[in-house]
Parts: structure tokens; C-alpha cells; sequence
């Protein structure tokens, strides 16, 4: 894919950092310093995806959706939103979570399942992980007609990926975003792979090239390059807050991962496959690029690696430490206002449960009476 | 007290709210410039700018896809899907976003959506124009329906809804859309009969007779022509599909002992069905006789010529009210 000469890259898969007219004053102000930060981000997000990967194995979550492969997209989008940005993600951009400051625990909680909800979405403008593929999509169309509404400069950011772009509503909202020029910037990570199906499975054509036909345009990025993601998303970010509507992004991404922990991706992919991609790993080239610059000190290799280590444990801990909820909790939330039909299930399951006298036998197992 | 039809009396409660609540913004198709195909919000576009009612583009889905966002956003959106059969595009987003992100965000985002539905037959349309599919949306938690039968309920549950931060389906009966009724403008939505309340329309005590949105006039029609016959219908207006006010009903059945359900929808897996199997729960120790449920037909809606055979009619629900009787019907000898 790095032969592809639309592909917008500013920095190599070993490291060099080539010049591009059009998107390198986008960058101007990432110094050695914020060089620095951003592979300490892509470390970091490796390491609880990592982490959280472990947890899934040892039965501490019931599911994790790995994004090994994708911490330049995630990190080089993330890092380029301002704090009343808003945005609705699919399930695998916990990367983004992390740079919109939620916190970590909170990143596994409903993956847990000790909650519906990890976190609330307002305290950190981000929209809880959407399942539903595409869905999202739409949500951040209307946000974003709100914000046109309110007279606001903010931005929704949507993420989905190459297999959502099949979908009906991700091309409804394209639709609605182009008519109304929405200040919504779509982020696709085409990470090749929707499950087993190949990105050639969903499209014939580029993906970039299916936001043309709704005249909305569109960047082709290198989604291996933090750079290149972050310059892009900028460009699409300026252009919707000045009231030029949507931008739809392709990061061209590799997930290295399976789809899930459920999932067997030898039953599917060639191995030579993932070679091919591994050479194009998004933080190894950030740190080639950190050596030669000389950046890569011994300080900054052991900052990052304890700050990498430190969170592992946090997410660790937060998420073993979690407290069950009590049976009681699936009634609430379902409405804002009470309901004489969930009241009244919710008052006789409550009756049942008090019928075994202990409290405890409201935890037990059927057929513990 | 003003005279207006059903139509005009939703059209006055969506002005209302559209004055009251900057947050409250009109969606659907044709909605604006033509003021909808029914003309339901007729003058609201030139009266509230195209901002605040909005013409989309033809996608249902979308439609309620953006309401959602714009609800995240603190805005009230109120979507027009513009018939019944249109609505299931939409479906996916009403049934796992819309009913359910204030509990999939342990209620930190509310979704305040009002979704209304002209719905119905009896108006000779062609297919996917007559359709009765309240039942899908009673069967999803995290959903209120309602359904009106005249049009000051009309015009005062309208603004309920809307005022609701519950998501709403408020089903309007499209065939009584130019039927003209009193409409007091001034009664408070707040302080009115809560949108959730079931009422009863015409006392009585020989029989419990319950229905929503179009075939409440053809209930009291039914009440007043049994009445001719000695007989004492009690005609209830459920107003409330989600949830159906129990406690209405269960105080009726247990004055009259004797249930009749009605509505267009098909019979199996209807609200109908919910309803008997509730009061039989509640009462089963003071009805008399099995309850009865005088529905449409489990069949795709049928072409207009026939249409009056699938909607229940007045003879229909009379030969059902001498059945819960006890009296000679259709179906006397018959076991089951």
C-alpha cells in the first residue's frame, strides 16, 4: 500500500521523515518533544491492549476487541481533537478513549460486564463503544447538526471500519452530512479484515473513493503514520469548523490482531500477509525516526517503559478490583421515568429474591433453594 | 374550546412545543415546504425557519440515526416517518440505539425523541400505506407508546411526549385525520391526564370493551348501537400502548366481569393478546367469561377493496360483545 502514490505518508515504515508540501505545515508545531509524547502514546495503547488481551485470557474479561496494528490511527486522530470535539467510535477505538482522557478502568468495565456503560460519555466527549456496525455513524451526523445548529465550532468525529462502509447507514449519513454540511469528519481504519471478509469483499474501489460519489472528500493516509493521521485529521477538523462540512478519512491499517478474542484468524489470512504488514509497524517506525534524530535517549526509553508498565498494573487492578453489581441494577436506567410495567416486574423479582430469607441466596446460582 | 380536526390539533401542539422549547426541531420527508403528505405540520416551516424543521433526504434510517445524535447533542427531536410501512428502515435504530442507549449509558444521555407514526388503514391506499405495527414497538423495552383518538388527546399528548425524556412512538390514525372535535388549547400538557393513563370514554357495566387510536370511535359507535339492545358497554381508550394502564382496565373487568380487546393489528402476538393475558393475571377470579379479541387478520394488509373485512368493523365487535355475553353469535357451538 505504501507504493500507492495518493497515500498521504510523512513518515516511512524504516523511520525517514519525508517532506509533503500540502500536509507539512499542518505539522509545524510537533517538535522532538511532541515526537516524543506520541510514541509514548503508542506504547502506552499497545501495552493495555496488551494487557488487556492477558485479562480476556485469564477469564477476567468476557471479550476483548484487540487493535494491535492500529495505535497510529487511533493515537494520530485522537491527538488531533480538540477537548469539545465529540466523538462516536465503533468498539475497537479504545486507543482513542485513552487520549480523550478516560479513564482506564472504565476502558474494560462493560467489557466485564459489571456495567452497561464503561464510562459517561459527556465527561470525556466521547460517545460510549458502538457495536452495531455503523451505526455510530449517523449519531455523529445529527451531533454534528446540532453543533451546525448551535452556532458552534466544534466537531464530531466519527470511527468505523472498512466493513461498515457497506452498510446502509454509514452511506445514509454521508448522505445527510453532505446535504446539510455537517461539521462531521469520518474516520475509516481500514484495517483490511471485517472478521474473515477482506476489504475486496465490501468494495471494488478504494474506500476513500466511495465518499466521492456523495461529494464529500477525501483523504488517503497512511494509518501506520501517526504524522500522516494527524495532519490528515487536522485538514478534515479545519475544514469542518469553518463551515466546510464533512471529510472522510481512510487510514490504510493493518489489524494484526484476530477480530476478537474469539476469533482464529489462521482459519482465514495468510501468514506472508501479516510479514508484509509487521514491517509497516506503526510504532517501530516512530522509533527508527526517534534514533535517528537522536532522540531516543536512555531516559526517554525508560519514561516510556515505566509509564507503559504503570498503566498495565492501573487497568490491571481497576479491572479486577471492580465490585459486581447487585441483581437489582438490570432495572435501572431503562426509562428516565418511572413504568407501572417495570415497576411492577422490578417489585415482584425483588419479592423473589427476598423470598430465600438470606440476602446471599439473591446472588446464588439457580437452583441453589 | 375551539373546533379544528385531529390533523390541525397535532399541527397546534407541535407549534406549541416548538414555542416553548427552542431544543424541540422537526424531522422527516416533505415535512417542511409541502407541511407533510398529510399536512400535519403544515406552516411550521415558514413559521419556525428550516432549522428548526427540517426536510431530509429520503433515508429513514438516517432520519432517526441523526435524531439520536441530535438528541446526544440536548435537542428534542420530533421525526415524522411519513406512513407506518416506512418505518421499518428505521427499525434497527429505534430498537438497539434509540430505546436503549439511556440504559446501554447507565442514563447519562437521555434520548427525548418523539417519533410519530401516521398509522392505520380504512383510507384506500395501496400496500405499506395502512399498516398497523405497534406491537413491534410495545415488545421494546426502553420505548413508550401511545396512540390517540381525538383530537384533543391528540394535541395534548403530542407536547406530553415531547416532554417526555423517554424516547416516544405516538401512532396517529391517519383515517381520523379530518374528524372534528373540540380542542381546549389552553389545558397544560403537565398538569393534564398523564400520556400513560388509560381513560374510559363511555360507562358501563355489562361488558369491558377496550381500544386505541382509530377503533375508539367505533367502539363508543358499538357502545351506543348495544345500548339500543339493552346492552351497557364500557368503552376504554387505552392512550397508552407501553405501558398499558392496567389498573384502568383491571377496575373496569372487575365491575363488568367481561373483557373485549380490539384493534386493526393482527391478532397473534398483539397488543390484544398482552391485554388478555394481563387482566386475566389480575382478575381472572371475577371475569365470567373468557376474553375476546376482535382484531385484524394475520395477513399482510389486503388490497383496499377488501380492507373493510380485515378492519374490525361495528358488527364485528358487537358480535364479539355477545360472545363475551354469552349471548348467540358467529361463533355460538363452536368449542374453543
Amino acid at each position: 500500500m505504501s507504493t500507492d502514490r495518493n497515500l498521504i505518508q510523512l513518515i516511512t515504515p524504516a523511520g525517514e521523515r519525508i517532506s509533503h508540501p500540502e500536509f507539512d505545515p499542518w505539522m509545524k508545531d510537533i517538535g522532538d518533544e511532541q515526537l516524543c509524547s506520541l510514541y509514548e502514546d503508542l506504547t502506552v495503547i499497545r501495552r493495555i491492549d496488551v494487557e488487556a488481551t492477558a485479562l480476556q485470557r485469564q477469564g477476567e474479561l468476557g471479550l476483548w476487541p484487540p487493535l494491535l496494528g492500529q495505535e497510529a490511527a487511533q493515537v494520530g486522530s485522537g491527538r488531533a481533537l480538540r477537548e469539545d470535539d465529540f466523538v462516536f467510535s465503533s468498539y475497537r477505538e479504545n486507543g482513542v478513549a485513552y487520549c480523550r482522557g478516560v479513564d482506564l478502568t472504565d476502558i474494560t468495565r462493560v467489557w466485564r460486564g459489571t456495567a452497561s456503560s464503561g464510562w459517561d460519555p459527556y465527561s470525556v466527549n466521547m460517545a460510549t463503544p458502538q457495536i452495531i456496525i455503523g451505526a455510530q455513524t449517523l449519531h455523529a451526523t445529527g451531533y454534528a447538526m446540532g453543533i451546525q445548529n448551535d452556532g458552534a465550532d466544534s466537531v464530531a468525529v466519527t470511527y468505523f471500519g472498512d466493513g461498515a462502509t457497506s452498510e446502509g447507514d454509514v452511506n445514509e449519513a454521508m448522505v445527510f452530512a453532505a446535504s446539510f454540511q455537517a461539521p462531521v469528519v469520518f474516520f475509516c481504519s481500514n484495517n483490511h479484515w471485517a472478521i474473515s471478509e477482506p476489504v475486496r469483499l465490501q468494495s471494488h474501489i478504494q474506500i476513500a473513493d466511495r465518499a466521492t460519489g456523495f461529494g464529500i472528500p477525501s483523504l488517503r493516509v497512511d494509518g501506520n503514520d501517526v504524522l500522516a493521521v494527524m495532519a490528515a485529521t487536522r485538514v478534515a477538523l479545519d475544514r469542518a469548523r469553518h463551515g466546510g462540512g464533512p471529510t472522510f478519512i481512510e487510514a490504510v491499517t493493518y489489524r494484526m490482531g484476530p477480530h476478537t478474542t474469539a476469533d482464529d484468524p489462521t482459519r482465514y489470512r495468510d501468514a506472508n500477509e501479516l510479514e508484509d504488514w509487521a514491517a509497516k509497524d506503526p510504532i517501530l517506525r516512530v522509533k527508527a525516526l526517534l534514533e535517528r534524530k537522536g532522540l531516543l535517549t536512555d531516559q526517554v526509553k525508560q519514561h516510556v517503559h515505566d509509564k507503559a508498565e504503570s498503566v498495565a498494573r492501573e487497568i490491571r487492578s481497576g479491572c479486577i478490583g471492580m465490585p459486581d453489581p447487585e441483581p437489582m441494577d438490570i432495572f435501572k436506567h431503562v426509562y428516565s421515568e418511572p413504568n407501572s410495567w417495570l415497576d411492577r416486574q422490578q417489585d415482584h423479582y425483588a419479592r423473589y429474591l427476598a423470598s430465600f430469607g438470606d440476602p446471599a441466596g439473591a446472588t446464588s446460582e439457580e437452583g441453589a433453594r | 374550546m375551539t373546533q379544528m380536526t385531529f390533523a390541525r390539533a397535532i399541527n397546534s401542539g407541535l407549534r406549541k412545543s416548538l414555542e416553548n422549547d427552542p431544543k424541540v426541531i422537526l424531522m422527516g420527508e416533505d415535512i417542511g415546504t409541502l407541511g407533510g403528505v398529510f399536512r400535519v405540520t403544515d406552516g411550521l416551516q415558514k413559521d419556525f425557519g428550516t432549522h428548526r424543521v427540517v426536510d431530509t433526504p429520503l433515508a429513514e434510517s438516517a432520519i432517526m440515526g441523526t435524531a439520536v445524535g441530535l438528541a446526544y447533542r440536548g435537542y428534542r427531536p420530533v421525526v415524522e416517518i411519513q406512513f407506518d410501512g416506512f418505518i421499518y428502515p428505521a427499525f434497527d435504530q429505534i430498537v438497539s440505539q434509540v430505546a436503549k442507549l439511556h440504559y446501554r449509558t447507565q442514563g447519562a444521555v437521555k434520548m427525548p425523541i418523539t417519533i410519530r407514526v401516521p398509522f392505520g388503514g380504512g383510507i384506500g391506499s395501496p400496500e405499506h400505506h395502512s399498516e398497523s405495527p405497534e406491537a413491534y414497538f410495545t415488545h421494546t423495552s426502553g420505548l413508550r407508546v401511545v396512540s390517540v383518538s381525538n383530537p384533543q388527546d391528540a394535541h395534548t399528548v403530542i407536547q406530553q411526549a415531547i416532554l417526555s425524556d423517554d424516547p416516544v412512538l405516538y401512532f396517529e390514525p391517519k383515517r381520523r385525520y379530518h374528524d372534528k372535535g373540540e380542542v381546549d388549547e389552553g389545558i397544560d400538557p403537565r398538569t393534564a391526564l398523564p400520556m400513560d393513563s388509560a381513560r374510559v370514554v363511555a360507562e358501563g357495566t355489562d361488558v369491558t370493551l377496550v381500544a386505541y387510536g382509530p377503533l375508539v370511535k367505533t367502539a363508543k359507535d358499538a357502545a351506543a348501537a348495544a345500548a339500543d339492545e339493552g346492552i351497557s358497554i364500557e368503552v376504554i381508550d387505552l392512550r397508552s400502548l407501553a405501558p398499558v394502564d392496567y389498573a384502568t382496565v383491571e377496575a373496569s373487568v372487575r365491575k363488568t366481569g367481561r373483557l373485549v380487546v380490539t384493534h386493526e393489528a393482527g391478532q397473534s402476538g398483539g397488543l390484544g393478546a398482552e391485554v388478555a393475558a394481563s387482566i386475566t393475571e389480575r382478575c381472572f377470579y371475577h371475569l365470567e367469561t373468557a376474553p375476546v379479541r376482535i382484531t385484524g387478520f394475520d395477513i399482510p394488509y389486503p388490497y383496499s377493496k377488501l380492507e373493510m373485512h380485515h378492519l374490525p368493523g361495528l358488527d364485528r365487535i358487537l358480535d364479539g360483545v355477545d360472545r363475551a355475553l354469552g349471548r348467540p353469535n358467529s361463533l355460538s357451538g363452536l368449542e374453543g
